[in-house]
This record gives C-alpha cells, sequence and structure tokens, in this order.
C-alpha cells in the first residue's frame, strides 16, 4: 500500500550565522539582511516522509507559508526529492501567530486533500513554540503524535510510531490521517540531489513570476505561467482569494498573542548561589523560584 | 552552512574566469540534450550555473559531512576480515551521501545516468573531496575508471558497467601494479587467456590495488604469450565478485580510509576493453593522464587544508606576548603557503582546461567523421591540445604533489611541537600528503613524462606572444623577470641539448621542466594580477621567487654540478 503525504515545512532566519548588518541602529532587525535556512526539524521531517515514500511508495508535498523569498526553500524540497510544492502567500497571512498560522496551514490543507500523513518539524527556531504542528491537527481533528523519532511500520490505516519522552521512548498506534510532528534525530537529510539541482533550479512561484514580469512590458503573466506549467516549472501558490479563509481569523488581525517586549537575557556566572542539600535549603529554593514567578 | 565550494574565494575566482564554450558546446553537442533531459543545460549560462550547483552540493557535502569524519577515519582506517574487506564508517557514510547526491557519474554521459559534466569541474570537485578527507578521494576519483569503459569499450560494455558505477552500485579499481611491476608496468605479468569457449580469463596476482574490493576491476595482463615488453599487455574488465581474492590489505603511513589490496585472480572471466596489445600503451596511459590530474588536484586539496589550519593555528596561538602570526617568519612562511597554493590551483585549472580541449575535440572528430564531414580545423586544433595537454598533465602532477609535501611540511612547523601530535590534523594531512608524489606515477616518472614537451619548447609560441604584451608597473618588472628566465632557460636547454650526454639530459630535465613551468604558472599569474590587483602579490612573490630558482636550476646545469654521477661508485659508499 502507498501512502500520500503533506510536509509542513518552514523557513527560519540562521540564528547559528547573524552578521552585524542584521541590527538595524535603533535595535530593531533588518529582515532582508537575515539569512535565512529551512528549519532544522522541518528539514528531518521532509527526510522522514521522503524515506517513508522509499518504503512505501506514495508521494510527498511540501508546503510553506511564507514570502516570495520562501519560494527557495520550495526549490530546496525539490532537490531533495519532494514531488510538489506549494506556497501559501498573501499579505493577508502576514504577521500570524501560531493560531493564525494554523488556521491559514488547516485551511490550505483541507483544501489540498488526499494525504495520509502531515508531517512536520517539532518546532521551528525562531519562535520554538512548538505549536502550529499540534494546532493544526486540532483544526483539522486529525489525531497527532509528536517527537517522532522513528516511523517502525505501516499497515493498511494502521502506523506505528516511536515517540521520544523524557528518558525513553513509547511507540504508539495511530490510526490514519494523522500528523506527526518530528524531531531532529529521527533522521539525516539527504543532500541534494545534482540532477533534480539542475532540472528545478528554474522552478518558480507564481510571485516569483509576477515580480519577472513587474517593469517589463513585454512579459505577459498568462502565458509566463502557462510556460512554466508547461516545463513542470511551477510552483502552485495560494492566497487568501484561492483558500476558504475568514480573513478576521488570519494574519495580525487573527493573532491574539502580543510581543510585549524581547530582552537579551544574559546569564551569568556571577548568578549562581549555593543552595545547602538540606530540607531547609530546597524550601528556600522553592520559596525564591516562586518569588521569581518560575514556579506558579 | 559551511561550504568547501562558496567559502574558497581563490576556487571561486578561478570558476569565474573558466573559458569552457568550445568544450561544452561539443559535450552538449549544441546545446540538443535539453529537450531529452530536464537537467540539460539550455546554453553556456546555463551550464555554467549548473555547474556553479553541483559544486555547490560537493561543497555542502564535504565540508559538513566529510571534513568532521576525516580524524576518525584516519584512525579507523579499512578493515579486512574473512577475505572481505570494509570501509570505515565516515567513508561508507560519505559514498552513501555522494551517490545519493547523484554525484558518482560525474563526467559520464547522461544517457548511462551521468551528468555529462567536463573534467575541470569535475577536478574542482576532487580537490574539495581532498580538502575534507584525502583518502575519500581515492574512491570518488576513481570515475576514470568509468570514463576508459566509456572512450573505448564497446556498446554492450557501456551499457552494463557504466550505469553501476553512475547509480553508485558499483565502484572501480584500476588493476595495474605487480610486485615486479610498479613504475615499469611494461613488466606486468598477469595471465590473459582465452578458454575453450573463447572466453577470456586472468590468472595471477596484482599488488597496492587502490581499493581493489572494488565491484568493477580493469586489470591490465598478458595477453600474447611469449612477449616481454607493453605491446603484448590488454585491458580488461571483470567483476570483483567472480574469482577475485583479496589476500591482504595494506597498512599504511596515510590516506587510511582507502584500502590497498593485494588480489589474486583465479581465472576470472573477463572481457575485453578495446583492442588486444592497446592495453598499456594507449588506454592504461589516458587512464592514468585522468588520474594524475585527479592526484594533482589531490595534493592541492591536501595543501589547502594544511594551510587553513597553520593560517588558523597561528593566529590563535600566544608566544611572546601576541599571536604568532604577527611574527614576520611566521607570517611570511604563511605567505610563501599561499601563494603556493594559489599558482598551484592556476597550474592545474589550466591543465584541465587543455585535458578537456583535447577531450572533447577527439569526440567532435569522430562525429565529424562519422558524418562524413571535413574536420580539418578540429584535427589542428586537436594536435596543439593534445601536446599541451599531454606536457601541462605530467607538469601539474609533479609541481602540485611535491607542494603538498611542502604546504603540509610548512603547516605542521607552524603548529610547532603541537603538530608532531595526534590531537591536531595537520599531522595527518602530512602523512596523507605523503603518497601523492609517489602514486600514479612517481615525481621522477612525471617528469620523464613532460621532458618531451620541454625540450621541443612547445610553448614557445605562446611565451613569445605574452612576452609581447605590454605591461604597466609592477606587472611590466614581473614581465621582464619572466622574460630573463626564458633566456636563462633556452640558453640551459642549448646546453643540455648540445651536451648529447642522455644520461646528464635525464637527470637535468627536472631543472628544465621546473623552469618550464615557473614560466607557465607566472604567465598565468600575471594575467590574473591584471583582472585583480590582489593577484598582482601573488604573482610578484611567485615571480620573483621563481626568478631565483630558475638562476639556480640555470647554474646547476651549466656549472655541471652533475659531472660526479660519474664517479657514483665512489661517492656512494
Amino acid at each position: 500500500m502507498s501512502y500520500h503525504s503533506i510536509v509542513m515545512v518552514k523557513q527560519v532566519p540562521d540564528t547559528a550565522n547573524i552578521s552585524g548588518q542584521v541590527m538595524k541602529p535603533d535595535g530593531t532587525v533588518n529582515r532582508s539582511k537575515l539569512p535565512t535556512i529551512f528549519n532544522p526539524e522541518d528539514k528531518v521531517a521532509l527526510e522522514l516522509a521522503l524515506q517513508f515514500r522509499d518504503r512505501f511508495g506514495g508521494t510527498v508535498r511540501v508546503m510553506t507559508m511564507g514570502p516570495l523569498k520562501a519560494s527557495d526553500l520550495l526549490r530546496e524540497c525539490l532537490y531533495m526529492g519532494a514531488d510538489e510544492a506549494f506556497l501559501i502567500s498573501d499579505r493577508k497571512f502576514a504577521g500570524a501567530d501560531t493560531l493564525a498560522t494554523s488556521y491559514v496551514l488547516a485551511q490550505a490543507l483541507r483544501q489540498l486533500g488526499n494525504y495520509d500523513i502531515i508531517f512536520a518539524g517539532r518546532q521551528a527556531i525562531d519562535g520554538d513554540t512548538a505549536q502550529v504542528g499540534p494546532q493544526t491537527a486540532e483544526k483539522l481533528s486529525l489525531p497527532q503524535i509528536t517527537y517522532t523519532e522513528a516511523i517502525l511500520n505501516a499497515e493498511g490505516s494502521t502506523i506505528t510510531v516511536k515517540r521520544k519522552v523524557d528518558n525513553g521512548f513509547e511507540v504508539l498506534e495511530g490510526t490514519l490521517p494523522l500528523l506527526l510532528t518530528v524531531v531532529k534525530d529521527a533522521a539525516t537529510p539527504r543532500p541534494f540531489r545534482a540532477k533534480r539541482v539542475m532540472a528545478y533550479k528554474n522552478a518558480h512561484t507564481l510571485l516569483e513570476l509576477e515580480k519577472m514580469t513587474e517593469g517589463n512590458s513585454l512579459l505577459y503573466m498568462d502565458q509566463l505561467k502557462e510556460e512554466y506549467v508547461s516545463k513542470g516549472l511551477f510552483i502552485p501558490t495560494l492566497t487568501a482569494d484561492d483558500l476558504d479563509v475568514d480573513l478576521n481569523r488570519c494574519g495580525l488581525g487573527g493573532s491574539p498573542t502580543k510581543v510585549h517586549k524581547i530582552e537579551s537575557v544574559v546569564l551569568g556566572g556571577s548568578a549562581h548561589e549555593t543552595i545547602p542539600p538540606t530540607k531547609d535549603g530546597m524550601y528556600a529554593l522553592i520559596d525564591k523560584l516562586m518569588e521569581d514567578h518560575i514556579f506558579g | 552552512m559551511a561550504n568547501y565550494f562558496t567559502d574558497n574565494t581563490d576556487l571561486l575566482f578561478h570558476f569565474d574566469r573558466l573559458h569552457l564554450e568550445e568544450v561544452v558546446d561539443i559535450a552538449e553537442h549544441g546545446y540538443t540534450e535539453a529537450s531529452r533531459y530536464n537537467f540539460a543545460p539550455t546554453d553556456y549560462q546555463d551550464a555554467l550555473d549548473n555547474y556553479r550547483k553541483v559544486l555547490e552540493i560537493v561543497g555542502d557535502i564535504t565540508a559538513n559531512n566529510v571534513a568532521p569524519q576525516a580524524a576518525a577515519v584516519d584512525e579507523e582506517g579499512s578493515h579486512f576480515a574473512d577475505g572481505k574487506v570494509t570501509y570505515a564508517k565516515g567513508i561508507q557514510a560519505a559514498l552513501e551521501d555522494l551517490t545519493k547526491a547523484e554525484l558518482m557519474g560525474f563526467t559520464l554521459p547522461r544517457r548511462y545516468g551521468g551528468l555529462n559534466i567536463p573534467t575541470t569541474i569535475y577536478t574542482m570537485a576532487i580537490e574539495m573531496v581532498a580538502r575534507a578527507e584525502a583518502s575519500l578521494m581515492n574512491l570518488f576519483g576513481l570515475q576514470d575508471i568509468a570514463e576508459t569503459i566509456n572512450k573505448y569499450g564497446d556498446e554492450a560494455q557501456r551499457q552494463e558497467f557504466l550505469p553501476q558505477f553512475a547509480s553508485g552500485a558499483a565502484t572501480g579499481a584500476m588493476v595495474l601494479t605487480e610486485p615486479d611491476a610498479g613504475s615499469d608496468l611494461q613488466a606486468v605479468n598477469m595471465l590473459a587467456y582465452q578458454d575453450e569457449d573463447g572466453q577470456w580469463r586472468l590468472k595471477g596476482v596484482k599488488r597496492f590495488i587502490t581499493n581493489g574490493n572494488a565491484q568493477i576491476l580493469l586489470v591490465l595482463a598478458r595477453s600474447e604469450p611469449g612477449t616481454k615488453d607493453g605491446r603484448g599487455l590488454s585491458l580488461f574488465a571483470c567483476y570483483g565478485k567472480d574469482n577475485v581474492v583479496v589476500r591482504r590489505i595494506e597498512n599504511k603511513l596515510g590516506i587510511h580510509g582507502s584500502p590497498t589490496c593485494e588480489l589474486q585472480f583465479n581465472d576470472t572471466p573477463a572481457q575485453l576493453i578495446g583492442k588486444r596489445k592497446f592495453g598499456l600503451i594507449k588506454y592504461v596511459m589516458d587512464m592514468m593522464n585522468g588520474a594524475r590530474l585527479g592526484v594533482a588536484a589531490q595534493g592541492l586539496g591536501i595543501s589547502q587544508a594544511a594551510y587553513e589550519e597553520a593560517l588558523r593555528y597561528a593566529r590563535a596561538r600566544e608566544q611572546f606576548g601576541k599571536s604568532i602570526y604577527a611574527i614576520p617568519v611566521v607570517a611570511n612562511l604563511l605567505m610563501e603557503m599561499r601563494v603556493t597554493l594559489e599558482s598551484d590551483r592556476s597550474l592545474l585549472y589550466a591543465a584541465c582546461h587543455w585535458v578537456d580541449l583535447r577531450n572533447k575535440l577527439e569526440e567532435k572528430i569522430d562525429v565529424l567523421k562519422a558524418e562524413g564531414k571535413d574536420a580539418t580545423v578540429e584535427n589542428a586544433k586537436l594536435k596543439e591540445a593534445t601536446r599541451v595537454a599531454a606536457l601541462l598533465t605530467p607538469m601539474a602532477k609533479y609541481v602540485l604533489s611535491e607542494n603538498a609535501n611542502k604546504i603540509t611540511y610548512d603547516a605542521l612547523q607552524i603548529h610547532g611541537g603541537t603538530g608532531y601530535m595526534k590531537e591536531f590534523n595537520v599531522e595527518r594531512l602530512t602523512r596523507d600528503a605523503r603518497i601523492t608524489n609517489i602514486y600514479e606515477g612517481t615525481s621522477q616518472l612525471q617528469i620523464v613524462a613532460a621532458t618531451g614537451g620541454v625540450i621541443g619548447d612547445i610553448l614557445g609560441e605562446h611565451f613569445t606572444t605574452l612576452e609581447q604584451k605590454e605591461n604597466s608597473g609592477n606587472l611590466a618588472r614581473l614581465a621582464d623577470e619572466l622574460k630573463e628566465m626564458r633566456v636563462l632557460f633556452l640558453d640551459a636547454l642549448k646546453f643540455v641539448a648540445d651536451k648529447t650526454d642522455k644520461q646528464f639530459q635525464s637527470i637535468a630535465a627536472k631543472e628544465l621542466v621546473e623552469i618550464y613551468s615557473y614560466l607557465y604558472t607566472g604567465w598565468l599569474l600575471m594575467d590574473e594580477a591584471a583582472q585583480d590587483s590582489r593577484k598582482v602579490f601573488i604573482a610578484r612573490r611567485y615571480i620573483i621567487g621563481a626568478a631565483a630558482k630558475t638562476r639556480r636550476n640555470y647554474e646547476v646545469i651549466k656549472k655541471d654540478l652533475f659531472a660526479d654521477l660519474l664517479h657514483a661508485d665512489d661517492i656512494l659508499i
């Protein structure tokens, strides 16, 4: 039996390689100077999906919600072996928190349909929330298995998954369709395949084609799109118009999360305190942690 | 993310200077392949863009997957048990990555699963692989074996073997050396005979076979009974699983990740490649020339790694209250290394260009002949390309492998006592470099191979043209140095020729080949310096140093340093 998967991927700032130009004088982030990468756990999720396809057959589609630049990420997915890629992009989706993001993603998944497994990374390195995968599953009323370390087997509509827990693992069975979030150790992403890189380096999203037509009166959007579709180099883009979405639930407006303040916290070496290993010491520690609102 | 292609500004500099228009046009049959393969380029720019992207993949794998395993591979080495060879874990993983990335059929035609990419680009990939882990090059860099079958095998053989290489299902080995036939391959003794069914079979022992455990073996064997020299040898392809026994693997100084095997052939069934009697004199010579470029690139990759280790260490290490990088003698040593590294790269990729041109012109002429068309122009071009490639290939192998030893030696010196310890990479690089000027023909044999072109002064016209070019400022002074070097070269050459003493000529050949390499490389750097102002520094140090070495070589010849060879028995007590 073969299975159809969709992997949800995200382009994130490369937090390990931030250069001086990234920070503007006023302390805000200059997004255009920020190097971006494939969110590491999403890349692992794609690898796991591809391995699953290698083993059982089927298809792997990928989708991401993001700006024009996220087209790069989708090409990378094609380079690794994804069958099809979709960009979900609209200015109306911008500024979304996890609630609004998972709403749009869920609506996009409804539209794409025909899936057995939805893969997602456990979390993205920019927000570290680990909420989007689970929220998406909830919105689609799908079962979910988080912290997937390995897919042990699939038979009919039952999948057996090894899931990471503190100090060990547990093995779960789930009924398809379901959503998996994947941890970093689950797989090592394969390298780009040379032939696919050469074949798909010119694959473009609708947004990119629109950009090509800007300021070039000789290019007509419809013709251009047709040309790319005929060559198999068109990456479909889903906008707010293409999806059945309530705009009040999208983007900044649909996001109840408000960032209060961003602070760079430096945990200095001088901040440590010695607690005597006694009962009184433990009580004092608990009091201190409650005082600092670490314990509620 | 680290990347051995995009982080290497000098390699990028050379990539950006490539002029492979003619080569790629022939290779792509006028860009008609694009209609059949979605990954074939539609024009030259598209092809270059493809090459860049493929090299970026190699750069990614080598920097992030291969290099971090290099120390472990060296420590673990290859294993041999129950007649079976297994690679070090890091080597196995690297081969899997390179296979998944579809990089094992780099130069092969697309119809056999290859990428149809020129040798120049493949050599750049080899350089990166060797920089990450020298012994992996011995596996990745064996694609000349497939290329030899492609070039000289028949269509059935191409269809049988090439897809196995390109898909990574098989690796290959060049099975040439025997206990009594090392540098002197004419002495090869392995028996090739036809049984009653006409099936070719191989019988005998081969030694020092890199990756001898490979699935597909290309074997040089004596097919003509009663013969004693190279004209009795033919080339065969066979499978390692068919009655080939690995007797042992060697315990080596370096390149621990590549198994070096002793093989015993017990009436192994084999296929004749090409024509009988052409095995050594044509096919193996051709294959080895390809491999020589590969080894030159291996030397360069090791040099790059060693230079970086030295630079990093010098900047970090503090003595006498400051970083040793700030000590002039250390900085000077580093600059010497850097200039050697960059001049080596110039020589290598110039050699590659001529090799590509020769290979592709041969292909084009074959096509023209088959179509009954005139190939006069192409034949003239081919003649030149063949001569220049035949000179530059051994020259590059000689210069780059010797310099790899020099650069690793100096890199270890910069580390001081620390460099002698296993904890640092530089001692491994020093060991790995040591083989590069020995295998695929020792340095001494590269000199022999290059001598013909040097004595014939085949680049004479090229140099004359360059000497007539206008230069200004620093470059004018450097051009004067090069002109003076050429005067000394021609004088020394005449002196050697006039002597008509074969022994003297064979010894003085080294001095002459070296001067010729200085001249050729010096002019390459002049050209680069005219384009990029930083390269003026490289050209300046290289050419002034080369001029001094030229004067030394000149004097050695003119003052008859080697005259005492007549008294060798009195001196060598």
